[in-house]
């Protein structure tokens, strides 16, 4: 496919570091999107602070680069406002989960129809490589120079607890499912969230020893292991292991369509 | 006649990751001076998993095409 | 035609003045002494098909609002003290990317949790620097239930024209107290919506530094493409480290307002061209004031009171013309001296500035007024 159309060339070459899956999953977005033939004055990438939320800078739509932790909300303005756009939100796992936790779960909770592409790189990467939510148990971070000694946030588990019709999981590596979950996703009329595995190589690879940048996506070949294969695997084989696959995918009544009803009802009275 | 597979590589944009050299079944591709390079097109599948992981939007790949004669060759 | 006459709360007030302004969103949180206008919209914007939403905090009513703007509509949010504290950053968002929004806050007792259900006039200072780096702002404090309605319809037609937030301050006591007001037939209401851009998409730069200092703004979705950051940018929108640009931009964002400050600022003079005393207030406090000022006057005092309606950009011509005259100026306020500091440096040596200050969460009393303007004579 040709990339060139969707972007803001003369931005290039992007910020990302030598080997970082930011870009990789850009282009599935990208691929997605064109799957489904959208409009580009249609379409709104809202992002929050971190190297995620870079993307919106390089792609020729609506975008919005917002304010640590508060795309969701944002976001969410947007979508009222303008029911008719195709809003995506890019965040990453610090940015959604800590400082922005309380909008996921009131979105995915709302089931309002976002888009959220959430890019999991287990650290705080822009600002260093301080510890996030996500950093597994014993890893280390600038922040965490003992080694992370907290428990993970279940990303998935806690968006469809809190009411998401549609949650997925891939890495950058698997580039083809991880189009097809992120078109399914857009498709979807309800809150929809993807993680997306994009390992950094600059902050997190290199504290924790993880090799080359190169590494870090080439080794998620064998560290993936797909939803249904994992539902025979021990808690110990799963160790260390990234479950991939289609989460959750329900159907819920969408916030705005409810919010139109109640406003027609209201303006016939 | 056989239109051969065409890799483009951006050398600009490209940040010489090499995840493109190792992903590629083939052996097409290669690292010099720091970037991609095409080293032997013949091989090309046209599987498109350089371009599918460049990080850099730096690799765009065409791939072969078949003439319709060939059925019959 | 129905009867425009009510008996109205400052609160309900400022949501119809929303309304009439042409507002079709609302995201909020509930706070008192706030919480009515929220209630208000709930039931009346989806009437007419606007869009009402109690987000998960403040910080998120903030962040929508914004996000409403960028999609075309006309947003409000109201809060008070510690909402409008967390509400801070994004107000700093909407400021530097210049997106119209009207934030009000009914000011209540502080710091931090403080009278939740008493008037105070505490958070003047945080509604001009509550949000950190040098920003533009408008803050507007109305003294009664018509002017809160009127000011309202000021502060949408304000953001929308200069394309900057704008603050409405009101206080516990502006913002419950009822009053009979007969209010204007909507469709007379001069409105102003923000300028559009005339040109090709191709050539559209959403920051454009020309002579008027406000860019034009498309509305997401409208077929302009392009890119709203908090970071520091240029005129394309896009961030920047260039010194030259950085200086460009942050000069024209914080000076835009300067151009337009004949029709920003208002002040409300009330038998001030022979005084010798002065009053310089706002909001409830003049209320009290006004009585205080008659008072003296039928006493024989030349007391002469400019009420403050425009508090950011402050007036300092006004304040400073007025302080020619002046041996004394007295500035009665709900809080400890937060405008009598700012009135110092209008007046310049001109008039001695004696503060009435009360933060007990009780209005201020005539009778301390008089007693004031008393010691100066």
């Amino acid at each position: 496919m040709d990339y060139l159309p969707y972007l803001r060339k003369d931005k290039f070459p992007h910020i990302w570091c030598e080997g970082c899956g930011d870009g990789i999953a850009l282009k599935a977005i990208l691929r997605a999107i064109n799957n489904l033939g959208l409009d580009k004055d249609k379409i709104a990438m809202v992002s929050g602070i971190g190297c995620s939320s870079r993307t919106p800078g390089y792609v020729d739509f609506n975008t919005l680069h917002t304010t640590h932790g508060r795309a969701i909300a944002f976001a969410t303005g947007l979508k009222l406002a303008r029911p008719e756009l195709t809003v995506l939100v890019i965040s990453g796992d610090g940015d959604a989960t800590a400082i922005g936790g309380n909008h996921l779960i009131h979105a995915a909770r709302r089931n309002i129809n976002l888009t959220v592409l959430l890019y999991n790189n287990h650290i705080y990467g822009m600002t260093g490589g301080q510890v996030s939510p996500t950093t597994p148990m014993g890893d280390f971070a600038t922040t965490a120079p003992y080694g992370g000694m907290e428990n993970n946030f279940d990303i998935a588990g806690l968006t469809i607890a809190a009411g998401a019709s549609f949650v997925a999981r891939s890495t950058v590596y698997h580039a083809k499912a991880l189009e097809r979950m992120i078109e399914a996703a857009i498709k979807k009329n309800g809150f929809s969230l993807v993680e997306i595995m994009s390992p950094c190589p600059t902050a997190y690879g290199k504290i924790n020893k993880k090799g080359l940048p190169k590494d870090l996506v080439l080794n998620q070949k064998t560290q993936a292991v797909n939803l249904e294969k994992s539902k025979t695997m021990s808690a110990e084989d799963l160790r260390g292991r990234i479950i991939t696959g289609i989460l959750a995918d329900r159907e819920i009544p969408e916030y705005v369509n409810t919010y139109d009803k109640i406003m027609s009802s209201a303006q016939r009275r | 006649m056989n239109q051969k597979a065409r890799v483009i590589i951006n050398e600009i944009w490209c940040k010489g990751c090499e995840i493109c050299v190792d992903i590629c079944p083939r052996k097409v591709l290669v690292m010099q001076d720091f970037v991609a390079k095409v080293d032997d097109i013949d091989q090309c599948t046209g599987c498109m998993m350089c371009e599918l992981l460049c990080p850099d939007f730096a690799i765009v790949v065409h791939p072969a095409e078949k003439s319709k004669k060939s059925i019959t060759e | 035609m129905n009867s425009r006459t009510f008996m109205m709360q400052g609160n309900i007030a400022v949501a119809e003045g929303a309304i009439d302004a042409g507002c079709r969103f609302f995201a909020g949180y509930p706070i008192t002494p706030s919480s009515e206008i929220a209630e208000h919209l709930s039931k009346k914007l989806p009437e007419i098909g606007g869009r009402f939403i109690q987000m998960e905090d403040e910080i998120a009513a903030m962040g929508a609002v914004i996000g409403a703007s960028l999609g075309g509509l006309k947003s409000l949010t109201a809060t008070s003290g510690p909402g409008f504290s967390l509400k801070q950053e994004n107000i700093g968002y909407a400021s530097m990317t210049e997106v119209p929004v009207v934030i009000v806050n009914v000011m209540r007792g502080g710091p931090s949790t403080g009278l939740p259900t008493l008037p105070a006039q505490g958070d003047v200072m945080q509604a001009r620097w509550g949000t950190h780096g040098d920003h533009p702002i408008i803050t507007l404090v109305p003294a009664s239930v018509r002017e809160s309605y009127d000011m309202t319809v000021q502060a949408f037609n304000m953001s929308e024209k200069y394309r900057v937030p704008v603050i409405i301050l009101l206080d516990e006591i502006i913002g419950h107290v009822y009053e009979k007001v007969t209010l204007p037939d909507p469709l007379t209401l001069e409105l102003v919506k923000r300028k559009k851009p005339e040109m090709a998409p191709d050539d559209y730069l959403p920051y454009i530094n020309d002579e008027s200092m406000i860019p034009p703004m498309a509305n997401f979705g409208d077929g302009y493409r392009y890119h709203v950051t908090g970071l520091v940018h240029d005129e394309t929108g896009f961030p920047t480290n260039d010194t030259a640009k950085i200086e460009a931009m942050l000069t024209r964002l914080n000076t835009k307002l300067d151009k337009y400050q004949d029709e920003i600022i208002q002040v409300e003079e009330t038998d001030t061209d022979d005084a010798k005393i002065g009053i310089v207030t706002y909001g409830s406090s003049a209320r009290s004031s006004r009585f205080a000022q008659r008072q003296a006057r039928e006493a024989g005092i030349p007391v002469g009171m400019l009420r403050i309606q425009t508090l950011w950009p402050f007036p300092i011509q006004a304040i400073h013309e007025f302080s020619k005259k002046l041996s004394h100026i007295i500035v009665p306020e709900l809080n400890l001296g937060q405008i009598a500091h700012e009135v110092e440096h209008a007046v310049r040596g001109n008039a001695e500035v004696l503060r009435v200050n009360k933060i007990t969460g009780e209005p201020i009393n005539p009778e301390e007024i008089i007693l004031k303007i008393k010691e100066c004579v």
